[in-house]
């Protein structure tokens, strides 16, 4: 039946005005996401195919998210809402400066992993879907950053698990199997938490609409059931920020997968937590983070130390690594819990640092290995004579991942530890600061031990021992490009902060006075 | 399980699912039906030929891998909510055409190609975790 015989006054139900076509730069990630997967699925036996295809499609998702950055800047918070339909009925997709910003930081170190993973997966790893589940992995992450809509936000955290999962288990072996299961029962307790908190949301307010909840929120005040929500809303998003003490998980896995996954899974995974804690406590129920404040403090505190003590026990690189990922975790929540726009935008510096360097970090630790034929400290050493130029890459990144001048963790360190001050957190500055310090120590630990030792342990002052001659293709420019180029973005963020901490205060700000976002979902009629 | 009734019978029951899981497809718009649940009867269907038949006959039958199938239908899905990319609408805004066939009017939308997309990929993924699971047991 044509809609012209019907006289039904669509204008009450739908948006009847046309779209520019720049809005679509919002579903833009999550389109060419989807095909590139698709697509690499597709090819699947052309293993030689399906690289070209992933950095292709994946260099045109970090172009359209920096086009919406850049749209966010120019004009503020941008909304498409599914399907004509008006919001809050429509499924909404609205990305500020925060979710552009991670979505951003997210495309390229996809890009940088599929270009490493261009020379370190193999064959079969090609074939049992390496290339299609990252595509698919980035469709979840981008949904996740990019979505107004809390039970659309659901649904991409299932996206990124499944895809995930295949990530974790490709090569099956015994351990990656272990680790899975870790990895699996954990994340499906967090995730069904959260369908459940978003169950019990939607019973007190009325919407799923991430605009709608926010305005429903702030008038409902503090009461007991939207408490209940809130600390359930913690815990499942705690778990999987790996957050102390539910972080368990994290060194339980993160060591059994390829090298190339664990760097995307450590750069990404855990930051989509960190961005639904500060997207539902600060823009849907800042009252709830008012009055959890001490507890997120306390956790953040406890996550940092945990964090860096677990990485000075560890001789395992991998797990190394992963303490920090847990140790880094513990400053964004510091900025949550200070709560102040500045300590925000520290918290949102800090992630984007935190993707860009820990990713780094595990490729390099790929790289150790391949010069080095082991992830253990025990068994490493001689790696500075045997690649100097590689020796001093690793410094840099374990300067920046210690939040040491003129790297990118140092500036939302500086923030963070000003807004603790500031408001009266002596012991969240403390603590920061005393985290810094030890995260120096892991990292010169591994540096003294991986690269400045002639030999394996054992080996006496002043000998070398003469390591094997790696495997070109693992020491390639394969490999080097995407370190470099993560590396060459942390060095900036480090000299040049002031555009990111522009960006990081646009995010905060727009969590903390939402009426631009609110705006941007409802129009202009909102006060 | 492979006995001569079900082996015989099998292969029509498996046509006639698979005839079903379309029309339940497409009566989904109005009514109750729909992709997923259109392409839930096919994946069985695939099942019970694998039980009777072996998994290489439906392997044969269906031509395509079932994850082909599947990434063609999220091909298909993702693009037909693109198509009011040039209509000036938000993404996924339904479009309509409607086509006469043999003096009968036919509306065709977006929303039936979406859900021909989800019904492809739930064949194929589903059918694949079955065919692999009944490639299993019989090695």
């Amino acid at each position: 039946m044509a809609a012209a015989d019907t006289a039904v006054d669509l204008s009450q139900a739908m948006r009847l005005e046309p779209v520019l076509p720049g809005d679509w730069l919002v579903v833009a990630p999550l389109l060419l996401t989807i095909l590139g997967g698709a697509l690499c699925l597709i090819t699947r036996k052309n293993t030689e195919a399906q690289p070209k295809v992933a950095i292709i499609f994946l260099t045109l998702l970090v172009l359209s998210c920096a086009g919406l950055l850049a749209r966010v800047l120019d004009k503020g918070v941008v909304t498409m809402v599914a399907g004509s339909w008006l919001p809050p009925f429509g499924i909404a997709f609205t990305a500020d400066a925060l979710g552009a910003t991670l979505a951003l930081t997210s495309s390229l170190v996809a890009l940088a992993v599929a270009v490493y993973g261009a020379s370190d997966v193999d064959r079969s790893g090609r074939r049992y879907g390496f290339y299609p589940f990252l595509l698919l992995l980035m469709t979840g992450v981008c949904g996740a950053f990019l979505t107004g809509d809390i039970f659309n936000l659901y649904v991409w955290f299932e996206v990124l698990l499944i895809s995930s999962f295949g990530l974790l288990v490709l090569g099956n072996e015994r351990a990656q199997l272990d680790g899975a299961v870790k990895y699996a029962i954990l994340n499906i307790i967090a995730t069904t938490l959260f369908l459940i908190a978003t169950g019990l949301l939607y019973g007190i307010v009325g919407t799923l609409n991430m605009a709608d909840i926010a305005i429903k929120a702030r008038g409902i005040g503090m009461d007991g059931p939207l408490t209940t929500v809130a600390v359930l809303y913690f815990l499942a998003f705690a778990m999987k920020a790996a957050a102390f003490p539910v972080n368990f998980w994290l060194p339980a896995s993160y060591h059994t997968p390829r090298i190339v996954v664990s760097a995307v899974f450590a750069g990404l995974l855990t930051k989509v937590g960190v961005y639904a804690l500060l997207r539902i406590f600060v823009l849907l129920m800042p009252d709830a983070r008012a009055a959890l404040a001490d507890l997120i403090a306390l956790v953040a505190i406890l996550t940092m130390l945990t964090g860096v003590f677990g990485a000075l026990a560890q001789t395992d690189i991998r797990r190394l690594l992963g303490y920090l990922v847990i140790s880094g975790i513990g400053s964004m929540l510091a900025g949550l819990a200070i709560g102040t726009t500045p300590a925000l935008a520290g918290a949102i510096f800090y992630a984007v640092h935190s993707i860009l360097v820990m990713t780094a970090l595990y490729m390099a630790a790929g790289v150790m290995r391949a010069l080095g034929g082991s992830f253990s400290l025990r068994e490493l050493g001689g790696l500075y004579g045997a690649n100097p130029a590689f020796a001093a890459v690793f410094l840099m990144l374990g300067f920046a991942v210690a939040g040491l001048p003129p790297f990118s963790g140092f500036w939302p360190k500086v923030l963070l530890v000003d807004a603790a001050l500031v408001g009266g957190h002596g012991w969240i500055a403390a603590a920061i600061l005393i985290t810094g310090l030890l995260t120096t120590i892991a990292i010169g630990r591994v540096w003294v031990f991986a690269f400045w030792r002639g030999g394996a342990e054992g080996t006496p002052d002043g000998y070398e021992k003469a390591l094997a001659v790696p495997d070109p293709k693992i020491t390639g420019a394969g490999i080097w490009l995407p370190i470099g180029l993560l590396l060459g973005l942390i060095v900036l963020l480090g000299i040049q902060p002031e555009f990111m901490m522009q960006v990081a205060g646009r995010g905060a700000a727009s969590l903390g006075e939402p009426l631009g976002y609110l705006r941007s979902v409802f129009g202009d009629a909102i006060q | 399980m492979r006995t001569v009734i079900f082996r015989t019978i099998a292969p029509y029951l498996a046509a006639l699912m698979v005839l079903f899981s379309v029309f339940v497809l497409l009566r989904g718009h109005n009514e109750p039906g729909g992709g997923f649940i259109g392409g839930l009867i096919a994946a069985s269907a695939l099942a019970i030929y694998g039980i009777a038949c072996g998994v290489a006959a439906v392997r044969r039958a269906i031509t395509l891998h079932p994850m082909s199938l599947s990434a063609a239908g999220l091909l298909m899905a993702a693009l037909s909510g693109l198509v009011s990319l040039f209509t000036g609408q938000p993404f996924m805004t339904s479009q309509w055409w409607y086509v006469r066939l043999f003096g009968v009017e036919v509306p065709l939308s977006t929303p039936m190609i979406f859900d021909i997309g989800v019904y492809l990929v739930v064949v194929g993924s589903i059918g694949s975790i079955a065919l692999a699971l009944e490639e299993r047991e019989s090695d």
